[in-house]
């Protein structure tokens, strides 16, 4: 039975849930405005988004926004969440009172599939007929009464982007009561017989049986092996129901699938009358010819991305420089109104030093979510995918590892969260684990400081040509080791693609910026958190134990300190690589941050900067830094080795943890970090000790 | 329905229709394919392939839905 709840302060609980690129979450943000909170499940890092709006009655109703999916029957993080919330199995979302099912009226019938599936669960549902306008003009007929008869629930139909049926949706909502569903796809009788005996076995409330063992029915041999929610006796009494289904000529996995198409051949055979049919997708199939085209498709592509880093890279400069100068003010007044002690150090150098750092990447991040969610919107990120697909599948992965991978140029942290999208649990570790090594936008302080020191005043061509190395590097290194992984520890079959190429459509811009809005929270939530601890304790490794001299230099106040001594003690094993122990102490202070690295070396080396653009005291500094005996320390093959250093190293924290977080175990951010810092110094090596073969410095 | 002169879907050239008529595809995979509406008797066209030659793109109830050539090779089809 349905838990106790108690009180509750909401009349009812509405999940809404259809396919993805139905214009379900443009119905869900018209329906709820800005009150909306966005959270974890507990266990899995799948969004949960929910919100408040009210009935037609003014009665306040809890809405949850279940993730996009095709079938119960799940394959990824996301459509498993769907499915337990509608099973009632979710641990802290009560199973809903109502289900908004969103179908898109101009693709009907595969829309149907899932809320066939919703229909067998006995949960009170609502169909809104979405994209009605669009099903018009494709010269489809849409017979609602006959709809309404044959699916056995309210059929509401909208436009959600004009705000068409919302007040048809909030009555269809509110009606008291409502009857869960009195029809469903009739399974054929032998199978039937098998879903009743087993879902009799079930220890699960009634109203959810059926639908459960349908399910459980359904499973192949190794997803049900992986099944937890179920006794072992289940189990195996699956299996020998299955045995039984296939000996009289039924396969388990198939009919239950056939028999809902067959229903929904029926629904739509007496509600779905195609006019004259005018060619339902002209624009997309124009837009299609050039956009996946073997010529203008790779161009157009190309054009994209450049734009996207363009304006990743330039357009948020100036409102970076904002926040740069702002931090470094900010820490300047601090400065100026504490007095000299600890505490003002941990305010100025750790606290808002550190944190600041992170926060300026807020404008990067911001953009990239923009052109994410344009991409995704119009529909392009499926043509990305399908482009993509053949270069991924050399090294074992698919198109949809794509976004993640381009994602992490500018910052690994959304590239990792954007894998949720992988069915696939290999492929999808595979993805988390390379994806770091696509240089993102914290390593360009360090290349740019880097190429300073290599080349002082190098032209824009040179600096550019450079930074292009240094990018192709990862993007090789990338592949190389997701073909490993996949090959080698992770082994799996290539996994199958399937793609739904959805018309293109204009972006909802509302939903983007709410998306924009939420990401910008998600990130400064994790800056006030994990970075201010990390940068805190970064701090303290720099400032304690303090030199007995009061007078003595910070850089000799840093070499006494932890960290210093930590760069000692790690010089024997990056002498190899040409560095010494001040080097050493800005690669242990990259180990939060990569960016840390040029704030770290200005410390080493005593250097007064002011913000970050102004990097010429410290590269003239470090350029006449020498050794012991008289030789620079910068040569060219230490500058060059130090960046494809950091191109391969895992140098950042925040990455550790979004990967602790949605791997689930410690097991494969420890992996990384292992694999990555091997790489980084076998690569570093190669650079210095082969370069010094080849009589370079 | 008859197998009789079934060929895969991964052979038709783009433009070609044809009738889903039986799968040699491990189950898992059948079962995927059935849920996006490629069911036994469902008629489709191949619309596109991509630049470099796979996946490919086909036109099933009415909506686009792409492919590799390896799954496809394990559609048996009859053309229509």
């Amino acid at each position: 039975m349905r838990a106790a709840a108690p009180a509750r302060e909401v009349a009812r609980h509405v999940a809404i849930a259809g396919n993805p690129n139905c214009g379900k979450s443009t119905i869900f943000n018209t329906l709820t405005g800005l009150r909306q909170k966005v959270g974890n499940y507990p266990g899995v890092t799948v969004e949960k988004k929910t919100g408040r709006f009210f009935g037609s009655h003014g009665e306040p109703m809890e809405l949850l926004d279940l993730p996009g999916s095709y079938s119960l029957q799940v394959r990824s993080p996301d459509e498993a969440v769907a499915r337990d919330v509608l099973l009632g199995r979710q641990a802290d979302v009560p199973r809903p009172d109502v289900i908004i099912c969103v179908v898109d009226a101009s693709n009907l019938e595969r829309n149907l599939y899932l809320v066939a599936q919703m229909l067998e669960l006995q949960i009170p549902a609502v169909v809104a007929l979405n994209m009605a306008d669009v099903a018009e003009k494709n010269g489809v007929v849409i017979d609602l009464m006959g709809l309404r008869e044959k699916l056995g629930v309210p059929v509401i139909p909208m436009v959600a982007t004009k705000g068409v049926g919302f007040i048809e949706l909030r009555q269809a909502v509110s009606r008291s009561p409502l009857p869960p569903p009195a029809i469903c796809a009739q399974m054929p009788i032998v199978l039937e017989r098998e879903v009743m005996a087993l879902a009799r076995s079930l220890q699960v409330a009634p109203e959810v049986a059926r639908g459960e063992a349908l399910l459980l029915l359904t499973l192949h041999d190794q997803a049900l092996e992986e099944v937890a929610h179920h006794e072992r006796p289940v189990i195996v009494a699956t299996l020998e129901a299955q045995k039984r289904l296939r000996l009289a000529g039924f396969d388990p996995l198939s009919a239950p699938v056939e028999a809902r198409y067959e229903w929904i051949g029926e629904v739509c055979g007496a509600a779905l009358h195609k006019g004259s049919v005018l060619d339902a997708h002209s624009i997309t199939d124009r837009l299609d010819a050039v956009l996946t085209h073997r010529v203008w498709g790779w161009l157009a592509f190309l054009g994209m991305m450049t734009l996207m880093f363009f304006c990743i890279f330039t357009v948020a400069q100036t409102p970076m420089d904002w926040l740069d100068g702002a931090c470094t003010a900010f820490a300047g007044w601090v400065g100026a109104h504490l007095p000299e002690s600890d505490v003002r150090s941990l305010l100025t150098d750790g606290v808002i030093a550190g944190v600041g750092r992170v926060v300026v990447f807020l404008p990067q991040i911001l953009i990239l979510y923009f052109f994410l969610g344009i991409l995704e919107d119009t529909g392009y990120m499926a043509r990305a995918a399908f482009i993509m697909d053949r270069l991924m599948s050399r090294v074992g992965l698919h198109g949809k590892s794509f976004i993640p991978m381009l994602s992490s140029f500018a910052c690994a942290i959304p590239g990792i969260m954007a894998t949720r999208t992988i069915e696939n649990r290999k492929d999808r570790l595979v993805t988390i684990l390379v994806a770091p090594l696509m240089s993102c936008s914290a390593r360009l302080p360090v290349y740019a400081l880097m190429i300073a020191v290599l080349i002082p005043g190098a032209s824009g061509l040179a600096k550019a040509g450079i930074m292009l190395c240094m990018y192709l590097i990862g993007i090789i290194a990338a592949f190389a080791m997701a073909w490993f992984f996949k090959t080698r520890i992770l082994k799996g079959e290539t996994p199958m693609l399937l793609l739904e190429m959805p018309p293109y459509r204009m972006p909802a811009f509302r939903g983007v910026a709410i998306r924009m809005w939420e990401r910008a929270g998600l990130f400064l939530r994790r800056a006030g958190t994990v970075i201010l601890a990390l940068s805190i304790l970064l701090w303290a490794l720099a400032t304690y134990p303090k030199p007995a001299d009061e007078h003595a230099s910070p850089a000799e106040a840093l070499a006494h300190s932890v960290a210093g001594r930590m760069g000692h003690l790690i010089e024997p094993a990056i002498a190899p690589l040409g560095y010494d122990w001040k080097i050493g102490i800005g690669l242990i202070g990259s180990f939060a941050a990569r960016e840390v690295f040029v704030s770290t070396m200005s410390i080493v080396y005593n250097v007064e900067t002011k913000g970050k653009e102004d990097i010429e005291p410290l590269r003239d500094t470090m350029i006449a830094e020498k050794r012991a005996d008289g030789s620079p320390v910068f040569t060219p093959l230490v500058c060059i080795g130090l960046m494809v250093f950091y191109v391969l190293a895992m140098q950042c924290i925040s990455t550790v943890a979004i990967v602790r977080r949605e791997t689930n175990s410690w097991r494969w951010p420890l992996v990384q970090i292992a694999y990555m810092t091997l790489l980084a110094w076998i690569g570093a090596f190669i650079v210095y000790q082969g370069g010094r073969l080849l009589g370079f410095q | 329905m008859s197998d009789a002169g079934a060929e895969s879907l991964g052979a038709l050239p783009v433009g070609e229709r044809g009738r889903v008529v039986g799968f040699d595809l491990p189950p898992e995979h059948r079962q995927r394919l059935l849920e996006m509406g490629l069911t036994i008797g469902a008629e489709f066209e191949v619309v596109r392939f991509a630049p470099l030659g796979d996946p490919l793109e086909i036109k099933v109830r009415g909506y686009m839905l792409s492919l590799r050539k390896r799954e496809a090779a394990g559609v048996r089809i009859v053309r229509i």
